[in-house]
Formats: structure tokens, sequence, C-alpha cells
């Protein structure tokens, strides 16, 4: 099967505009995205996710390297009509409308009048902004401008869908929003292609993940697998323990955090949490929460540059 | 079709801009003009009239070509509207042809409107300049294409600042072409080289000036106006070729 999207050895130089001096910032990147597959892009802030995601849109030229999407040039316009896009911190006409934006994008892929309606219409309820059809773009919060920007993405009903951190600086109802869409996607059997440099958006949802650091693509093996690596301890809140239990859940803990009544232990995700657990409710107590504490995506990403084993964790 | 909508898309841009209420400055300027007409003498007031219309048409005209025209592509590059563009199945010169397409319509209601208006006085006070008239203000409108023309292509690769100051300097030299050459061709040698270079290279914007004709009721002959208008055709398609090539290179970071 073709795939949706091939990434072969590409490289991009940029030069500084007063040094000249030549940039990398997309080092021998190869991939391959297949037909129906949710891909997350990971990478820390200037990793070059946006770079990439712009050479795959035809915004940039290579400088080398290859771009092929369901098996053609990136920038042929016939594939083209098969992709849709939203850039990171989208910005659009606002003098505009809603619907005249919406339009405005379908007329680009040549949809005819009636359609155009129709999809404008539909993709708006979609996105939560069917009311808010005829209000002008320059009204509109952040959230609701992407939200118009997935919709915009979504015009020419592509095949495949490219997001470039389609959830960043949304508050937690937009990114639930953002993140359920991306699911709708998924399930309808389109290719999702989406970066972020926040874990938690990411590992829900994907597939499969790459991770990107100074260019270059670390590692492509299944998502849960790495991930589950990461899960080094658990936070257990507990309450209503005899002092016997206490002092023999804090020989399981590494750190244990007392108060009156209520109990944190600090346990490795190993087996422990649910020996605890049993400890705990053989003496009638309650388990308040149980939280997994994770490295953090930036820890990750120092481990995989400098092959180290897991250090510093961080709640995730 | 998609030309079609990205020229819509302009115009609107330029409508809800309010651009065209500098029409207002066009009308408050024939009014007070034609209370001032009233205390001079018959014959003075026909030249009077078409020399003043024509001219503001013209400056006008020329405001909006330019300073519209230098922010067609970078406002789009600067907005980052550009990337949901041409990420979409539009080739890059569609795109640009579209942009120009635009404000050309733009031009048009623009010089439409004042030139109806100006034709409406021309013939209550000098009827006899009425075809000299229209003819002029239709090469106007010609020469106005040719100046948003390069408006684009300095916009499709530098900031409006210097797409500002590159365009009013062709527009100068344009309007001077002409006497460079002249002047060049009596010096000789290297200096005659570079103003004949000048004079083919840059746009002549005399030759859409037919002022005269109409002050003094003079015939236009059509073989000049067609002329007139195979050049300001192919000087345009040449320069949207040029801004074309350019933008097909053009990364967009």
């Amino acid at each position: 099967m073709i795939p949706a999207l091939r990434i072969e050895h590409l490289v991009k130089d940029f030069r500084h505009p007063m040094t000249l001096r030549r940039m990398r910032v997309v080092d021998d990147l190869s991939l391959e995205i297949r037909a129906g597959e949710t891909f997350g892009f990971l990478g820390p802030n200037g990793a070059g996710k946006t770079t990439t995601i712009k050479l795959v849109n035809g915004l940039l030229r290579p400088t080398s390297g290859r771009i092929a999407i369901f098996g053609r040039e990136a920038r042929d316009l016939a594939v083209r009509a098969r992709v849709g896009f939203l850039p990171e911190q989208p910005w659009f006409y606002d003098y505009l409308r809603a619907d005249e934006f919406l339009d405005f994008y379908a007329r680009l892929f040549d949809i005819p009048r009636a359609e155009r309606r129709l999809r404008v219409k539909r993709l708006l309820d979609r996105v939560g902004l069917g009311d808010r059809a005829r209000d002008p773009l320059r009204k509109f919060s952040k959230g609701m401008t992407q939200r118009l920007g997935v919709a915009q993405a979504l015009i020419n009903d592509p095949e495949l869908v490219i997001l470039d951190e389609p959830m960043s600086g949304l508050d937690p109802i937009g990114r639930r929003d953002v993140r359920d869409i991306i699911l709708e996607l998924k399930r309808e059997g389109r290719t999702v292609f989406f970066s972020s440099h926040l874990l938690p958006d990411v590992e829900m949802i994907c597939d499969r993940v790459g991770i990107l650091v100074a260019g270059r693509l670390l590692d492509q093996t299944d998502l849960h697998e790495r991930l589950a690596a990461r899960e080094t301890e658990s936070e257990v809140r507990v309450a209503g323990i005899s002092p016997a239990v206490y002092r023999q859940a804090s020989a399981l803990a590494k750190r244990t955090v007392g108060s009156g009544s209520e109990f944190l232990f600090e346990v490795p995700a190993d087996g422990t949490v649910e020996k605890l657990i049993d400890l705990v409710r053989g003496d009638g107590g309650r388990i308040i929460s149980i939280t997994p504490r994770r490295e953090s995506l930036e820890a990750l990403f120092l481990r995989e540059v400098r092959g180290a084993k897991p250090g510093e964790e961080e709640p995730s | 079709m998609k030309i079609v909508a990205i020229a819509i898309n302009t115009f609107r841009e330029a409508v809800r801009d309010k651009v065209l209420y500098s029409l207002l400055f066009f009308a408050l300027g024939l009014i007070a003009a034609s209370v001032a007409l009233n205390r001079l003498a018959i014959g003075q007031q026909a030249k009077i009239i078409t020399d003043l219309g024509l001219a503001s048409i013209s400056i006008f005209g020329t405001l909006i070509a330019i300073f519209v025209g230098i922010g067609l592509v970078s406002k789009e590059i600067e907005r980052r509207t550009i990337f949901t563009i041409v990420s979409k199945p539009v080739g890059r010169g569609s795109f640009l042809v579209g942009k120009y397409l635009g404000l050309v319509l733009t031009l048009a209601v623009e010089v439409g409107i004042m030139g109806a208006c100006f034709l409406g006085m021309v013939a209550v006070y000098a009827d006899g300049a009425l075809g000299p008239a229209s003819v002029a203000i239709g090469v106007i409108f010609l020469e106005l294409c040719v100046i948003t023309a390069v408006a684009l292509l300095f916009s499709s690769f530098s900031t409006p600042f210097l797409s500002g100051l590159f365009t009013v300097a062709v527009w100068v030299i344009g309007h001077l072409t002409p006497d460079l050459r002249e002047i060049g061709a009596k010096g000789g040698g290297v200096l005659a080289s570079i103003t004949e270079a000048v004079y083919l290279l840059l746009p002549n914007l005399t030759r859409f000036n037919f002022k005269a004709q109409v002050t003094y009721h003079l015939p236009i002959e059509p073989a000049l106006v067609a002329g007139v208008v195979a050049y300001g055709l192919v000087y345009i398609a040449f320069v949207l070729m040029a801004a074309t090539l350019i933008f097909e290179r053009r990364d967009f970071t």
C-alpha cells in the first residue's frame, strides 16, 4: 500500500540573514506514515517540527531529500487537493465572517456552490461554531480561531490531515475539543499527522509517535511501549489506616508524607502500588487517589539524546 | 475559479478596509472646484476642470495602486494567511494573478466612480472634450494597472517599506524615462547604454498621458490608443511573469 506520507533523507538549511551562516534545521529526516494512521510528531520547541510540516505542505523547498504524499511529489496540485493543513497559531482574514471564510477556502478546491453551502454549515456545527457563522473573525477568541482553522483544514474532505500544534494556547476545554475532533478523524479512517511539544496531547490518541530533537528523528517504535517505560513511580493517597499498616506501607514507599489522617506514599511503579492497595484495603482504609508520576517529555528527550538511563522524574 | 475567488477576496478586503472612502475626498474636491469655477471665465473653466480632474483621478488611483499594491503579498506573508492558501491546490502564479486582479477590480470601481463624476462636470463645462476625456480616463486606468503590477513584483520579494520606496521610484523615473534617454544619448558612451537600458526596462509612463488632447479638444488616433494598450498589457504580463518566477522559489518561513 502506498504510504500517506513518505519523507526520505530530508534536509533543510537556512542562512542567517546577517552572517549568512548556514543553519541546519532538519537533518536527514526519514519518516513514513501509513494510510489511516494517527501519528504524533513530538519534540521540544525549536526541534524543527514546524519546518518539517512546512516542507511537507510546500511552503518551504527542501535543501535535499524527497517528500511524497500518496506517492506523488508534495507540491503537486492534485496531491494538495487530498491534504488538509492547519498551521501553528493560525491567523486568518479578520475582515471575513466565519461562513464567508470557509466558503472562500472551499472555492480554492473548486467545490460547487450548493456543496459549499452544505459543507460550510456542517463544518461550523462540527467545530462548535454553528451559531457564530455570521460573526466577523476579528471578534473571535484564540480558541474559536483555532477551531475555525480545523474546519478550514477539513473543507476538502481530506484523506491526510496535517495539524501543527493544534492544541497549543488552548484552555483545557479547547484541548479536549480538538482531541475529540482528531479521534473522530481517526474513526473516519483519515490519516492524521500532528505535532505537539506536550506529551499528554499525544499519548491518548496516537498510534505511533516520532520524536524530533535538533532536526533529527530519534525513534519510531510503538508509543505505548515507550511511554510505559517512562512511568517510574506513583503517588498513592490514603486515609483511615492504623499505625501498624502505616509502618508497613512506609517500608514499601520511597517517600512518605503524612498529615493527620491522610497519608501520601510515593511507590515505584513495578507492582508495589498493587501491594500497597491490598494492604490499605485489608486494614479497612480508603484509597483517595493514585497518580502515576512520569518522566517529563523534556527529560525523555534528554535521555534519548544522551542515551542515558531514566534520571530525574517529574510529574507529567 | 480559484483566481476569481482570490480576486474577489482581495477586493472584499479593500472594500472592508474602507479604501473606497478615499472617494469622499475626491467628491469634496470636486464640489470645492465647482464652487471656485463659477468665478472664472468660460474658457478657463474648461481647461481647469480637465486638468484638475484628470490629475486627481491619476493621483488618487496611484496612491491606492502603490499603498494597497505593496501590501498585497507581504501582508499575507506577515499575517501568515498565505500558509493556508499556497498549501491548497493553488499555484503560486494563480495566487499572484488573483491578488493582482483583486486590486485591479478595486481600482476599476474607484476610477469608474471618479471618472463618471469627472465626465459629468466635463459635460457641463466643456462638452466638446467628452470623447477624449473618456479615452484619457481609460488610459490612466491602464497606467494604474501597470503601477499595481510593479508594486506586486516588489512586494513578492521585499518588505512593504522597500516595495513602497521602489515603486515610487519606478513611478517617478517612469515619468522621466524619455527625457533621461535623451540626456543619456547626448552624453554618449556608457551613460547612453545605461539610460537606454532604464528606458527599456522601466515602464514609460508618459505614454499614458493624454491630457493635452483633452484640454485642446484634439482628436485621439485609434492607432495611438491601440499602441498604448498593447504596450501596457505586454508590460503587465512581463512583470507578472517575473513576479511569479521569483515567488515560485520563495520560502515562507
